[in-house]
């Protein structure tokens, strides 16, 4: 285990690595996506309060649970790159941030589209609402600060503490619609008795939460390649490869 | 044909449910097209340092 962990570190054993995983995690994406989506748009029924508007959930929950599951990714890889000095860590953080960005985006936007017919308006200063538009200044910060800086070994420290100190967020918006009573409804997936949903909305919306885990997996693994490949562009191996083509 | 109609109507909820749809589209789409162009182009820059080695 550890032995592959070590290889895998290694430039050129990552980018085959993640050459051959990419067309496994696209197809697996796909079809979890077209099962999901037909479960959700097509087979669950309407809810009994919402109607059809409530069909928004089945995008707009995965996307807001990936803004945070690719922030801590970010930042646990932010951690890896400063203690360890591991190359690929770095990689990974800057591999992160547009991919979250745009959950974040899309948690944003969908959100705001499902709470102009529910609540009546398109935006509040919710403090859900709220804590996740400060997750998308984070996101666009790292991605900033990088470019900002030219020497890349200080880009990278700079984006890991920044990535770290940006972590604070993830709990605050997690919590916020227990802590803050405000507009955003509270959690009805993840609680100690279980998830106050029918099956026939909850199972297409799982599906859709592994399809978009596994779309992340595939766009950090497409980033992460290229990325790798850019920062060994004078290595021999980047070389040969491009000689064998 | 109307099955399909009622379905496209979504309960009144249309125009809402299919742009948080099509704007789910096109963001998923789009960031899976920027890194295959970003590769092309890296790809390209290390053929293009190979030319300029052999001159």
């Amino acid at each position: 285990m550890w032995t592959w962990f070590h290889k895998l570190g290694s430039p050129r054993y990552f980018y085959s690595f993640a050459s051959t995983l990419i067309p496994w995690l696209g197809w697996t994406c796909l079809g979890l996506m077209l099962a999901g989506l037909y479960g959700g748009l097509v087979v669950a029924p309407p809810d009994y309060q919402q109607g059809d508007s409530y069909r928004i959930i089945f995008i707009h929950v995965p996307s807001a649970w990936m803004s945070l599951f690719v922030y801590v990714v970010m930042a646990v890889s932010g951690a890896v790159g400063l203690v360890w000095r591991m190359k690929l860590a770095d990689v990974m953080v800057s591999s992160c941030a547009p991919i979250g960005a745009a959950f974040t985006l899309l948690a944003l936007l969908t959100g705001s589209i499902w709470g102009k017919p529910m609540w009546g308006t398109w935006w509040v200063w919710d403090a859900r609402l709220t804590s996740e538009l400060i997750l998308l200044f984070l996101y666009l910060g790292i991605i900033a600060l990088r470019s900002a800086i030219d020497d890349p070994r200080t880009a990278a420290r700079a984006c890991a503490i920044l990535a770290l100190v940006g972590i604070v967020n993830i709990p605050i918006i997690h919590y916020s619609v227990e802590w803050w009573n405000t507009l955003h409804q509270p959690a009805t997936v993840s609680k100690l008795d279980g998830p106050s949903m029918h099956r026939s909305m909850l199972i297409p919306l799982l599906v859709m939460a592994v399809a978009f885990k596994f779309y992340f997996a595939v766009t950090l693994m497409m980033r992460a390649r290229t990325e790798v490949l850019y920062r060994e562009r004078k290595s021999s191996w980047a070389r040969d490869m491009m000689i064998r083509r | 044909m109307s099955g399909l109609i009622d379905f496209l109507h979504m309960g009144g909820y249309a125009g809402y449910v299919w742009s948080a749809y099509g704007i789910a589209l096109v963001v998923l789409l789009w960031n899976l097209v920027v890194p295959v162009l970003n590769q092309r182009e890296t790809e390209r820059l290390i053929s293009n340092q190979l030319s300029d080695d052999e001159q």
